[in-house]
């Protein structure tokens, strides 16, 4: 039996029920005081019940996303708690589903949905491109779109094909829309609860290979310190994070590279060198001012994606860099990134994704010698 | 506001099939209501709904096409006036319009002439807090509804994609990219219903429009969730130069409603009685819970596509001649005429009406409205980016170098 719920006509609002408040809390309660390892998929499961006790605005829809609670169970319980009208199934269509969720949020909702895996987004391009990113400027900053479109995507987890593309570039590439993609458990809850948050319409790319890896974190305090505003100053959007602080040359990751390109610069300090490394977070905005100051101080850089090289996300990143970097630079910027192939079937992804061993090629190519 | 009622009771039972539960629900409805069958509920009449025939005179009862179930009573006679003052409005606008392109002060018009009384009708059977979402050639239903002229045109004089708020007057930007506004529309009518509010939406689109998925997705998506929005569809026979038997051979467009689980209707689409008393009908059933419905009026595009397009390489002038004859403006002259609701004074006034927005739209039209480059980075985010403020900066520096070397030129 779902408690009763109030929503506000409010995009903004703040209407928290009493009831919503009471599950948050209860929430709360199960988890054990202090540091404990928390899956980024618990990490972004409580960012939903947060925003969602916190806003009764915020409604979750999509496909499986109910009663499954997703087919990564990152909705887990979510319609138990919060009843039918607030996350719920639609039917197979997932043009359908953005199309529904900007005129929602033209009538003062904040969605966040669901798309099931990547490659099956692909029907909502047109209603993400020629509206999620242009409404607001169409109407000349009349309308706000506050809507959040969840999509896990990457490989690395075996899936069969049109099951672990790398599809950021083409949300990036179009103007209008921000794209978050967080590489930990503590920046899942963090970057979703702001995505929800957020004036601006998100995608939200959650790498699916990271959906079981465990940090230490303890998400009652990540809650409290979000919702009393604590963390203003330390905004994920547009704030790269130094990962690792290195010094004799920079890796560029973000999602799901981000711990491979962690483990390169362990193995390479293991030779003596010691590498930095830059989690972007946000593709869109995307922070130049982290980047280009690890990069010159460093003097060489890897950027680091699994996505396709060619006319993508790491494309822009090393001409960035370049453009702003030139004279600091003692190599010429490297990228270690997925071939320019279709994803390859499950026996054949070790060879697509980067690794250690490329990562650490590229580092050693970086004219060390001069 | 707490959800309405029927959902908490659901919530309570149901494990999953809320689509199914409240399919069953309509259907008990309709049967109740009309004391006909769900599925002739849904099914369109025998015979398109006309009131008024094209010569200008009132059908018999007997000869409308309703039936049971389907039965449509004659609006008042205020509303026809407002009515007809409307389409003699739009009429002008559209050939002012169209002028106004020849003369270079507008990109692009694509003319409703011919479907003015869809126009007119489609704006006046909604309410102040209902919503609309028009397409490209829904120019003159926008205007209808209240929003100033020249701010509808702004899309087509160039200086902007949308010119007015759609949030202040409930209705959408005229949508290009076919039937993806319909989805909109079903968004915001389950925000309103989730809120408990009991806002009506009616969601335009062409004959040819309904080939697209997200034709298909948003009538689905609007009867699935059981949603107050009316699907109206202007059948003007081409999509550009494409005739409707390329698009559907269904019996008619109104018979798709049934594949969905809603009812469906077809209207002599160049007859504003009959099209304010089926949409009329159709709202009150929408605002009163019973789902969605799909209005298709059959029209006809009486000029090309737009200005760019030449409509002889593709029909006849005789199929043009033909519905001609069948004006929804003469027509509804005549009926008002031999009434004796209107006469030549009643006449003159709404002509001047019409001058006087005719006017206004030239002269709206005619000034260069000064832009503003810098406004082309205020509006892509709520919350800027720091490159979007770079490259603002960037814009300024090389406008102030241009000014300053023109200003150096014409020093010399
Ligand atoms: C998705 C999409 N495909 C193609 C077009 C180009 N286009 C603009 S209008 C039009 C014809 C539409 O015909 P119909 O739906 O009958 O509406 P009408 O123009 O007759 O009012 C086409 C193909 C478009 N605007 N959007
Ligand atoms: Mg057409």
């Amino acid at each position: 039996m779902s408690p009763t719920v109030t929503t506000s006509s409010e995009a903004n609002g703040n209407v928290s029920a009493a009831t919503a408040r009471a599950a948050a809390s209860a929430a709360a309660t199960a988890e054990a005081a202090g540091p404990q390892p928390v899956t980024m998929a618990k990490a972004l499961n409580t960012a939903l019940v947060d925003a969602m006790s916190a806003d009764s605005s915020v409604l979750v829809f999509g496909e499986d996303v109910g009663t499954l609670g997703g087919v990564f169970r990152i909705t887990d319980g979510l319609t138990k708690t919060f009843g039918e009208q607030r996350c719920f199934d639609t039917p197979l269509a997932e043009s359908g589903i953005v199309g529904m969720a900007v005129g929602m949020a033209i009538n003062g909702m904040r969605p966040v949905v669901e798309m099931q895996f990547d490659a099956f987004a692909y029907p909502a391009f047109e209603q993400i491109v020629s509206h999620v990113a242009k409404m607001h400027n169409r109407t000349r900053g009349a309308v706000k779109l506050p809507m959040v479109i969840r999509v896990p995507y990457g490989g690395g987890i075996g899936g069969v094909e049109h099951h672990c593309d790398s599809s950021e570039s083409y949300y990036a590439h179009t103007a209008g829309l921000k794209v978050y993609t967080p590489a930990t458990v503590a920046d899942g809850y963090r970057m979703l609860r702001e995505a929800i948050d957020s004036d601006d319409p998100v995608m939200f790319m959650e790498p699916k290979k990271l959906y079981w890896s465990k940090d230490l974190v303890d998400l009652s305090s990540l809650r409290a310190s979000y919702e009393e505003g604590t963390t203003a100053g330390l905004a994920s959007e547009g704030r790269a994070a130094v990962a690792r602080p290195g010094t004799d040359a920079t890796l560029i990751a973000y999602g799901p590279s981000v711990p491979t390109a962690l483990a390169a610069a362990e193995a390479a300090a293991l030779e003596g060198r010691s590498l930095e490394v830059i989690d972007v977070r946000t593709l869109v905005p995307f922070d130049d001012v982290t980047v280009c100051e690890s990069v010159r101080k460093t003097g060489r850089a890897v950027v680091i994606a699994e996505a396709h090289g060619f006319a993508s996300v790491s494309s822009e990143i090393v001409a960035r860099v370049q453009e702003r970097c030139f004279h600091h630079l003692a190599a010429p910027i490297r990228r270690v990134t997925g071939f320019d192939i279709p994803y390859p079937a499950p026996k054949l992804e070790k060879y697509y994704l980067p690794g250690v061993d490329r990562i650490l090629d590229a580092v050693d190519d970086l004219q060390w010698e001069d | 506001m707490t959800i309405s009622a029927d959902h908490t009771a659901r919530d309570a039972t149901s494990t999953g099939e809320a689509g199914a539960v409240q399919h069953e629900d309509a259907l008990t409805e309709a049967v109740k209501k009309f004391g006909i069958t769900a599925e002739d509920y849904m099914l369109p009449a025998r015979y398109q709904i006309q009131m008024v025939d094209p010569d200008g005179r009132l059908k018999p009862d007997a000869e409308q096409g309703t039936e049971p179930g389907h039965e449509y009573p004659l609006p008042g006679d205020e509303e026809l006036l407002a009515a007809y003052e409307q389409l003699v409005v739009g009429r002008r606008v559209n050939d002012q319009n169209s002028a106004l392109v020849r003369q270079g002060r507008m990109a692009v018009y694509p003319s409703s002439h011919g479907q003015e009384a869809c126009q007119v009708a489609a704006a006046l059977c909604l309410s102040d807090g209902d919503w609309m979402f028009p397409t490209y050639r829904d120019a003159v239903a926008v205007m209808t509804r209240g929003v100033d002229p020249v701010q509808v045109m702004t899309i087509f004089r160039g200086d902007w994609h949308g010119g007015f708020d759609p949030l202040k007057h409930h209705v959408g930007i005229q949508c290009t990219p076919l039937t993806t506004q319909l989805l909109h529309a079903v968004g915001v009518a389950h925000a309103a219903k989730l809120r408990g509010e009991d806002t009506v939406v009616l969601a335009m689109c062409g004959d040819g429009a309904t080939s697209e998925g997200d034709f298909h997705e948003a009538l689905n998506f609007a009867a699935v969730f059981h949603l107050p929005v009316i699907f109206f569809v202007q059948n003007n026979k081409y999509a550009i130069s494409v005739p409707l038997a390329h698009q559907s051979v269904a019996p008619s467009l109104a018979h798709k409603a049934v594949g969905y689980g809603m009812a469906g209707e077809r209207v002599d689409g160049n007859d504003v009685v009959a099209l304010l008393a089926v949409l009329d009908r159709a709202v009150k059933l929408a605002r009163e819970g019973s789902g969605p419905l799909l209005v298709e009026a059959n029209t006809y595009r009486m000029q090309a596509h737009t200005n760019a397009d030449d409509d002889t390489r593709y029909r006849e002038s005789a199929e043009v001649a033909e519905w001609r004859a069948k004006d929804p403006v003469n027509r509804m002259r005549t009926y008002l005429t031999d009434r004796g609701l209107l006469d030549s004074a009643g006449e003159a006034r709404i002509a001047e009406k019409a001058e006087a927005v005719a006017a206004q739209l030239r002269e709206g039209l005619s000034e260069d409205v000064p832009v503003d480059p810098q406004e082309l980075f205020r509006h892509v985010f709520a919350r800027q980016t720091p490159q979007l403020k770079e490259q603002s900066a960037l814009l300024a520096d090389e406008l102030a170098r241009d000014a300053a070397a023109s200003s150096q030129e014409a020093a010399k």
